[in-house]
């Protein structure tokens, strides 16, 4: 129907560009971040696949953000989790991975699992079928929760890389919780965007969440973390990550 | 409806008690006909709108009724109480009316620290019998000081006091149990009041409200509040009437509506009395004898002219029309300010102590101009202008005549204004502007259609006020103007969205904001719903807003002295742009960005000569639609040119032997290359935001064509688009057609699918989003948790653009996209005018038309919303450096 639209326009002109970019995966040039010598493929989505495990890693979920909100009497759209939960499908589509982290606060509070939409829960069952699913304890979500499969770990430790929620600064530490994002400004204009934050022996992945917000990597916390400004900002793109040097990246 | 004659009026003795007319007298004045008319509607009863010019006396027409009302209702008190005896309410100190004159009011009659219910017995309570509404609180404030003159001086025993968000809170309370007689308070106190379990009992003897500068409230989401706060007054106080008082606007029928309660079927007016009109205003264009700049809006060839006029005149009011404009000419006059003459400087971002200094200074006379911007087309009078100078673009008749209304408020002579174009374009728009003035047109904006976002917030305002049926509200909220047409089915939503958020996903039953109970009525389910409703009220959304604070400039690798001198605000997203080390103009001064501490912007002074970035934006209003006409009618028609200095008429000659000038209705579209790039420039004269839109839509279309747009840059009277393709040889070669590019169904899938990333769209959902009381802005407790129960606007709106894209708060944000930041209607109108009368001009290179616009692309932030490639552009920079 949009192209009978614009038959008239550009009738001499095709195939019209723009308008075949379909099965964006196809395009996608896989960005490699390589910690403790163990090469990662970081996904635009914001997740983070080994391939020589077959393993894929999604921080902060915050699942029931906007419910958790709506207890407190801001009523927030209720769609959050099934859309980060869609968005967790694709991903699991396109890998096919063998294990699924869930890398800390994949709740938003701890009465997030009992408030799970049947359809929400029912998509998540889905996913787990056919693979292992690690809930990795975060500071939202410090306790095993009912209903929703998977096993529960403070921590996991697959030769040197080890996954937990809140950063240390260990090498081979992969860690969420800080959410970070970077800004760069390009010809006036300013732009933000989530990011993993990594240099050769950690990272802190980016949240996933449909409601999660960020922390700029230039706060003292990542300078603490990393020791210095000596990091990498790998920004989400539409497809593609854009690495900068967290110097070269602005404070909000 | 004919204004009442002076043969159809009773004689002002009938009208006017002895008193009045004594004190009248005294002042050396006759009480004006349009006072007299006033008394005579508030005699029979009548609603009325005043229009009246500045300095018309309209404020004190506005009062009279209730003064004259007040006075006999404490006249009978008197006479059936000669030895009035102080009510258990009345504090020590308050001797009766007589006892007034010569001594400020007693700014109360009630002991604040007596804890008496206001219904206690053997007081005999007034109420509250006149309110006032103004859109200024400085405005409520400074009217209440010269209203307390006349009371003083006849006498009067009237209690009249002010409320605003600077009343503290003991005497708000007070006011709410004992109400003065007279109120002056804003919109967002009239919300409040009616948020409140006393409201009944308050507003119950309420007898007049008189709405000033009606014309300036009715235009936005204030004037949405305010009539739905009026339809409230109306089911609460029936006996009231109102007074709108307005200066002359296109529609004044749309204004009588809105002082009236509207039946559901039909049409209700308000009387109308107009004022005499002043003297006609002279109005010229400054003949510059320099050379006319192409494009920029400084106007600096014209300072030292300008500077003569201040000179040759006792006060002169200098209006621009951005804050940047603001600073820039205000430095530039202090440039060349060899007598030290006393020029001050007025607008919206400068501190509040600041401006009230300014304007403290301007009413004692002592300042012989002050550059200012819209901050200063409404409010105090100044008696003392006696020149009004606009820079740049009038943009609208009606505004220009209420910016030349400052000057000589004495009606019997002539309000001098001088225009002072910044460019070309600008000069056509100027001779329009005269010639409009001339004709006394005006092109204020239609009313609007109520939002829905501010009847969310006006629906959980009545709940904390009281429990109600929602078809009684139903029939109340179409009583106000603005949503005289509302559909149930909208109704319905809002209460929806109020009561659960509106969602089709039902999840939030047992979170509900309000409830309906067994006998059918909504009410707040908590009472922390009352105090939230109370701290988020308002339909005011402000940019985010930083602190701008003068430090001393920072050593190389020390750290950033604390604690100077703030000196304003501004909009974060300016910021947002700059790196520390940059300059800008602020607060008169060349500042450097030293860094964002908090939620503050350090800076300090700098010794460069010319700001490095240029301007930020605040306070653009688009050309009229009316203006915009006149100006494509000027341009026309040749005969009409000689009304313009004659490098204007030679630069339209020249454009007319290179390309040519289109015919008033038509759309002249140019194609040419430069620098190896392609050109396509329109004049549709529709304002920068109906023509960044546009440039957002072509480039899309262009862009799917594969003819590989690079950019474009838009003013208020053209748009050019450039790429890499020649667009030229495509539109001759029949592969472009102009007119499917230009058609109107740009406005449907393209428009979609571009408002889903806009960052305008989102901007603008944000404000409903607070507006209606999804997001909000104050909690009760630490200011430090704000960060943890917020939440970005921008991920609610991309969530819920997909799950529910017909969700209130997305029907009211597409709303006011049609009108506000993107202006689609203004948009839409333009592109069915122009319909098959598109003409195209092939060229060799850019046409005299064409200068200004292009001197615009670098100037201006080029538009895009393609972050991505930016992101791609700085990373490929990092390459080259590395590289390199």
């Amino acid at each position: 129907m949009k192209k009978s639209a614009q038959a008239g326009l550009f009738s001499s002109l095709s195939p019209l560009v723009g308008e075949d970019r379909g099965g964006e995966s196809a395009f996608v040039a896989a960005h490699t971040i390589t910690i403790a010598s163990v090469p990662l493929v970081v996904d635009p989505s914001g997740a983070l696949y080994w391939p020589e495990q077959g393993l894929l890693a999604v921080s902060d979920l915050h699942l029931e953000k906007g419910s958790s909100f709506a207890v407190r009497g801001q009523l927030l759209p209720p769609y959050d989790t099934a859309a980060t939960l869609s968005r967790l499908t694709q991903l699991i589509a396109r890998y096919a991975p063998r294990v699924v982290v869930a890398l800390g606060d994949s709740f938003h509070d701890g009465g997030g699992p009992a408030r799970l939409a049947d359809s929400d829960r029912q998509q998540l069952t889905a996913m787990q079928r056919g693979r292992d699913w690690i809930w990795i304890t975060g500071n939202h979500d410090p306790d095993p929760a009912d209903g929703i499969g998977g096993v529960f770990q403070h921590a996991l430790e697959i030769g040197v890389l080890t996954f937990r929620h809140l950063p240390t600064g260990a090498p081979g530490e992969i860690a969420g919780h800080l959410h970070p994002v970077a800004r760069i400004s390009q010809r006036g204009r300013s732009i933000r965007r989530r990011c993993f934050a990594a240099d050769a022996k950690r990272m802190v992945m980016p949240a996933f969440g449909a409601f999660t917000g960020g922390l700029n990597v230039r706060d003292a916390a990542f300078a603490d973390l990393f020791g210095t400004l000596v990091f990498t900002a790998h920004m989400l793109g539409d497809s593609r990550l854009y690495a900068f040097p967290a110097k070269r990246c602005l404070a909000d | 409806m004919k204004p009442a004659t002076a043969s159809g009026r009773p004689e002002p003795a009938a009208l006017l008690p002895e008193r009045f007319r004594q004190w009248f007298a005294g002042r050396g004045w006759t009480p004006r006909a349009h006072q007299l008319d006033l008394l005579e509607k508030a005699r029979s009863r009548r609603s009325v709108l005043l229009i009246a010019p500045t300095g018309g006396g309209k404020t004190l027409a506005g009062f009279l009724p209730s003064l004259v009302e007040l006075s006999f209702q404490s006249e009978n008190r008197k006479r059936r109480q000669p030895q009035r005896t102080p009510s258990p309410l009345v504090g020590e100190g308050w001797g009766g009316g007589a006892s007034l004159s010569g001594s400020p009011l007693p700014p109360s009659r009630i002991d604040s620290r007596s804890d008496l219910p206001h219904k206690g017995g053997g007081k005999e309570s007034r109420g509250l019998h006149t309110l006032y509404i103004s859109p200024l609180k400085a405005l409520a404030v400074d009217i209440a000081r010269n209203l307390e003159i006349p009371v003083r001086e006849m006498g009067l025993d009237i209690r009249l006091e002010t409320r605003t968000g600077d009343t503290p809170t003991s005497k708000r309370q007070r006011q709410r149990r004992d109400p003065p007689d007279i109120l002056l308070t804003t919109p967002e106190q009239l919300a409040l009041l009616l948020a409140s379990a006393d409201a009944p009992f308050m507003f119950a003897n309420l007898q007049r409200v008189v709405l000033d500068e009606l014309h300036s409230l009715v235009t936005s989401k204030r004037g949405d509040l305010l009539s739905l706060g009026l339809a409230r007054l109306f089911a609460l106080a029936p006996q009231m009437t109102t007074v709108g008082l307005s200066a002359t606007v296109a529609e004044p029928d749309e204004l009588c509506r809105f002082l009236v309660p509207q039946p559901l079927d039909g049409k209700r007016y308000a009387d109308r009395v107009v004022a005499q009109p002043g003297a006609a205003p002279d109005v010229t264009m400054l003949d510059t004898s320099e050379r006319l700049p192409w494009a920029g809006h400084s106007a600096r060839h014209a300072l030292g002219e300008i500077y003569d006029l201040i000179k040759r005149h006792k006060t002169t009011l200098i209006f621009v029309n951005t804050r940047s404009q603001a600073e820039f000419t205000f430095q530039a006059l202090w440039g060349i300010n060899d007598d030290n003459l006393a020029i001050a400087l007025h607008h919206g971002s400068l501190d509040v102590a600041q401006r009230r200094k300014v304007e403290d200074a301007m009413s004692a006379g002592r300042l012989r101009a002050v550059v200012c911007t819209s901050s200063l087309d409404l409010g105090v009078d100044w008696g003392d202008v006696d020149l009004v100078v606009n820079i740049g673009a009038p943009k609208g008749s009606s505004r220009l005549l209420q910016r030349i209304g400052r000057a000589n408020h004495r009606l019997d002579e002539p309000s001098r204004a001088v225009l002072v174009p910044a460019n070309r374009f600008e000069v056509l728009e100027c001779r329009a502007a005269i010639d409009a003035v001339a004709d006394n047109a005006q092109d204020t904006p239609p009313l609007r259609t109520g939002a829905l976002d501010v009847l969310a917030q006006h629906i959980l305002g009545r709940a904390v006020g009281e429990p109600f049926l929602a078809d009684d509200l139903y029939a109340e909220v179409r009583a106000a103007a603005p949503y005289a047409g509302l559909a149930r089915t909208d109704f319905d939503d809002a209460l929806e969205f109020v009561a659960t958020g509106g969602y089709a996903l039902k999840a939030y039953e047992r979170f509900a904001k309000i409830r309906q109970t067994k006998d059918g009525k909504w009410r707040i389910s908590h009472p922390n719903v009352a105090q939230r409703y109370r701290m988020n009220i308002g339909t005011i959304v402000e940019a985010d807003m930083l602190k701008v604070r003068l430090v001393r400039a920072r050593r190389s690798t020390a750290a950033i002295p604390r604690g100077g001198r703030v000196l304003g605000q501004v909009e974060e997203y300016f910021i947002e742009g700059l790196t520390p080390g940059d300059t800008f103009v602020f607060a008169g001064e060349i500042l450097r960005y030293e860094a964002l501490v908090e939620n503050e912007v350090y800076v300090s002074r700098s010794s460069a000569d010319d700001p490095k970035v240029p301007a930020y934006e605040g306070g653009k209003f688009p050309l009229s639609t009316y203006l915009a006409a006149r100006v494509r009618g000027l341009l026309a028609d040749p005969k009409a040119w000689r009304a313009l200095p004659v490098q204007v008429r030679d630069w339209l000659k020249i454009q007319q032997w290179r390309s040519l000038l289109p015919k008033a209705g038509d759309l002249l579209v140019e194609t040419f290359p430069r620098a190896n790039k392609h050109y396509l420039v329109c004049y549709p004269f529709e304002g920068r935001l109906a023509h960044q839109t546009l440039g957002m839509l072509l480039t899309r279309r262009l862009e799917r064509a594969g003819l590989k747009p690079l950019g474009f840059v838009a003013n208020e009277y053209a748009l050019a688009v450039w790429g890499l393709s020649d667009l030229g040889a495509a539109i001759a070669g029949g592969t472009l057609s102009l007119r499917a590019l230009f058609d109107q169904d740009m406005l449907g899938d393209d428009l979609e699918a571009w408002l889903d990333e806009s960052a305008l769209m989102k901007r603008t959902f944000r404000s409903c989003a607070i507006i209606a009381g999804l997001i909000e802005r104050r909690f009760p407790g630490a200011e430090k948790s704000r960060r943890q129960l917020t939440i970005s606007t921008d991920l609610v709106y991309d969530v819920l653009r997909k799950h529910q894209p017909d969700h209130l708060l997305l029907r009211a944000a597409r709303a006011d996209a049609a009108t506000g930041l993107l202006d689609i209607k203004r948009l839409g109108d333009m592109l069915s005018r122009i319909e098959g009368r598109i003409v195209h001009q092939s060229l060799d290179h850019v046409s005299p038309l064409a200068v200004p616009v292009m001197l615009e692309i670098g100037r201006e932030t080029v538009y895009g919303e393609a972050a991505d490639s930016l992101l791609a552009e700085a990373a490929d920079d990092l390459v080259k450096e590395a590289m390199t």
